[in-house]
């Protein structure tokens, strides 16, 4: 904890350190979108017929839906035929790392992540994807040797095309939304993990994202199937180049958790959240959800530092009797970021129940919304959830909103919310202050306080940087 | 004696206010110096500027310290030059814990002073011997700074943050009001343990409650943002005998 703080304390200065752009030779699906563009996506990736038609299918569905405008606050409208669909740093899908380009590996080693086995994280397998496609998975033959399969999205429709084909969108319907439905006609790679009946995952998992090319949307699809009493954990990261245009990310994370299965899925979000007056940055518009099983667990863990909208309701549809759902979470706006993020917890089963524990901190001119839902099926006998909402404002400029919804169908089911809402003061940061340390360290020293709870949570690696996150987003919000 | 604080004819206000209204003072190094005033006269508001908060707006006047311009410092600068407040009101930093905080302090200091960060090993030592010395339990140092003490524990906590940090220059702002007797000692026992003759103390009181614990060398009067008179600690009986009103 100690040494964190003071790692904390020397990044609060330094500005956003992924935002450098990678020179590699980009190949691009023809701009905007129809038909061909998505057949083109689908030959780019060798894929067969029937995901062909399940991507035409969502397309044909998605023009009759149009762009939901619920979220808390505004941003400027989404031209959908001005992204590039498709963009991959090579001509040809490497088969292995060697055939990367070097420019590219160097980007993942220049963000922390090395690729290469000798080199890579210990006790941790990555899949990298950069832009449209993965570029390399680590630790994948050994976890074979265990019946763990963890490879790229695209891989596994080549390889295990019954798995996709069974749960692919079992959990989020292409119906499902707007973004989910975009999502399932033009996705392009993300990661697939199977972890096989009684296997516990000896390590933890991680998809790092990467958006490189100009104007380029990333559609990256995460499948995580945890069969009958397996266990994994499992980490998202990702960052992008600065950029003064914004960038479109829409993915899908779906997660089966079968009977006694345990699921951890913990997200670092650092996507670049634009400059100091709001230009730039990445739409972030996610749907992740997952589908839990008799006595089986799904806990979503996330700090969400970057993006400049965040649109992002992690959730667990609670179908098998006591199945358990948590939801832990700290989102960070500064400057003129803006996120709409929560989670929903549907009750199904008997004896379900469900945690949510949200931190909201907002500084500058950002606003900051939790949303939630929790809902008690009529089925849902003795099921309870708890939740707990906080905000944090730094400043009197920024704004922390919540909006949760409680629907209960069930008179035996408890649901318990509470939410409070604090502010640094001034006599907090004069305080700090005359005890010798700076407004930043005093700031953040307050932040870190406020959302240990949830940091606590994350893997270890992941939550120092986490918490450097933190301090460098703060920079400049006092003073 | 060289002084370790000269104030010369300080004009500070709050709002559009005066409070100080042309304030002079000299303490030297190794004095114990007591202001005692009645309320309103402005004792808070000099600690208050002393230490830079920016609520209050100083007009006209300079502050030396150790030969240095006070004015021209940050809050934090100056408690790193030395100048520590032990607040009448101490402020709740949630989620904060103490000895985090203190880690954290003790470390913006040493690293003002060009010195490597103090260790986990080392700190806990240094600790330790302090908050046994106080009577602070290891419950409280894991407790997040002030929240949920009561007034006397808070005092407390105080004193042990000064006895953690050093410094050249305590400011003791209303330590007394609504302290009990046992509260008193261990606050009057902190003075006395630091006392030395490289450090001062200033005791802004208007009782003479903590006085009877900690003998001063030099005591002022306050009246209307302005001392009206010093000397020695005579001045206390003759306050607490007929009041501020024969000044």
């Amino acid at each position: 904890m100690k040494k964190e703080q003071s790692d904390l304390l020397n990044v609060v200065n330094s500005p956003y350190k992924e935002g450098f752009e990678t020179v590699v030779e980009t190949e691009y699906a023809p701009k905007g979108l129809n038909e061909n563009v998505i057949r083109y996506i689908s030959h780019k990736k060798d894929e067969p017929e029937w995901l062909l038609d399940f991507r035409l299918k969502s397309f044909r569905h998605w023009q009759t839906m149009t762009e939901p405008h619920w979220f808390h606050g505004t941003y400027d409208p989404i031209d959908y035929q001005d992204i590039y669909y498709y963009s991959a740093p090579h001509k040809k899908a490497p088969k292995s790392l060697d055939e990367v380009d070097p420019e590219v590996l160097k980007t993942y080693e220049k963000l922390g992540i090395p690729l290469k086995e000798q080199k890579a994280l210990s006790g941790v397998a990555v899949d990298a994807i950069f832009d449209s496609t993965s570029i390399g998975t680590t630790y994948k033959e050994e976890l074979k040797k265990r019946g763990i399969l963890f490879c790229s999205f695209n891989e596994a429709v080549h390889e295990y095309p019954e798995l996709v084909k069974e749960y692919l969108g079992s959990v989020v319907p292409y119906t499902d939304n707007f973004f989910a439905c975009l999502n399932s006609a033009v996705f392009s790679d993300g990661s697939f993990v199977y972890i096989p009946k009684g296997v516990q995952c000896p390590m933890e998992l991680s998809s790092y994202f990467r958006i490189n090319a100009r104007q380029a949307g990333q559609f990256e699809r995460t499948l995580i199937i945890a069969d009958e009493e397996s266990s994994v954990s499992y980490l998202e990261g990702c960052t992008a180049p600065q950029r003064d245009e914004n960038q479109l990310h829409a993915a899908i994370v779906e997660i089966i958790v079968k009977d006694r299965a345990n699921v951890k899925y913990s997200t670092v979000q650092n996507w670049y959240p634009g400059d100091k007056n709001g230009k730039g940055g990445v739409y972030n518009l996610v749907t992740k959800r997952g589908l839990v099983m008799n006595d089986a667990k799904l806990s979503w863990t996330q700090v969400e530092t970057g993006s400049a909208i965040t649109w992002k309701y992690p959730s667990c549809i609670l179908k098998g009797d006591n199945a358990m759902g948590e939801f832990y979470s700290v989102a960070l706006t500064n400057n003129y970021q803006q996120a709409d993020t929560g989670t929903k917890m549907i009750h199904l089963g008997k004896n379900t129940t469900s945690t949510i524990i949200s931190k909201g901190i907002s500084a500058g001119f950002s606003s900051n919304t939790y949303r939630g839902l929790v809902q008690m099926g009529a089925n849902a006998t003795n099921a309870k959830n708890v939740s707990k909402c906080d905000s944090l404002l730094i400043g009197d400029k920024c704004g922390a909103h919540t909006i949760p919804v409680m629907k209960c169908a069930n008179e035996t089911a408890t649901i318990e919310h509470e939410a409070t809402t604090s502010k640094i003061s001034e006599e907090q940061l004069f305080y700090a202050m005359q005890r010798g340390l700076s407004a930043e360290e005093a700031v953040g020293l307050i932040v870190n306080g406020f959302c240990h709870e949830i940091m606590q949570k994350l893997p270890l690696e992941f939550a120092i940087e986490a918490q450097k996150l933190i301090g460098v987003q703060l920079e400049g919000s006092v003073g | 004696m060289t002084a370790l604080l000269e104030i010369k004819d300080l004009h500070a206000n709050v709002g559009n206010k005066e409070i100080l209204k042309g304030l002079n003072l000299t303490i030297k190094a190794g004095e114990v110096h007591a202001i005692m005033g009645p309320n309103g006269c402005g004792k808070s508001t000099l600690s208050a500027v002393i230490t830079g908060n920016p609520a209050y707006t100083v007009t006209a006047g300079e502050i030396l310290f150790k030969g240095e311009d006070l004015l021209k410092m940050t809050p934090d600068e100056r408690a790193n030059k030395g100048v520590f407040l032990a607040f009448q009101h101490p402020i709740e930093l949630p989620g904060v814990g103490l000895a985090q905080f203190l880690k954290a302090a003790l470390n913006a200091k040493r690293k003002a002073n060009g010195e490597e960060p103090i260790d986990a090993v080392q700190f806990m030592k240094y600790m330790n011997v302090r908050a046994t010395a106080l009577g602070i339990s290891n419950e409280m140092l894991k407790r997040p700074v002030n929240v949920g003490f009561s007034g006397g524990e808070k005092k407390r906590l105080e004193t042990f943050q000064m006895a953690m940090l050093e410094p050249d220059f305590c400011i003791l702002d209303e330590m007394d009001s609504g302290l009990d007797v046992d509260a008193l000692k261990v606050v009057g026992q902190g003075v006395s343990v630091m006392r030395e003759p490289k450090r001062s103390f200033m005791i802004i009181t208007h009782h003479d409650d903590l006085l009877q614990y900690v003998t001063p060398d030099q005591v002022s009067i306050m009246r209307d943002g302005q001392i009206i008179k010093t000397g020695g600690p005579e001045l206390v009986e003759q306050v607490e005998a007929s009041g501020y009103d024969n000044f």
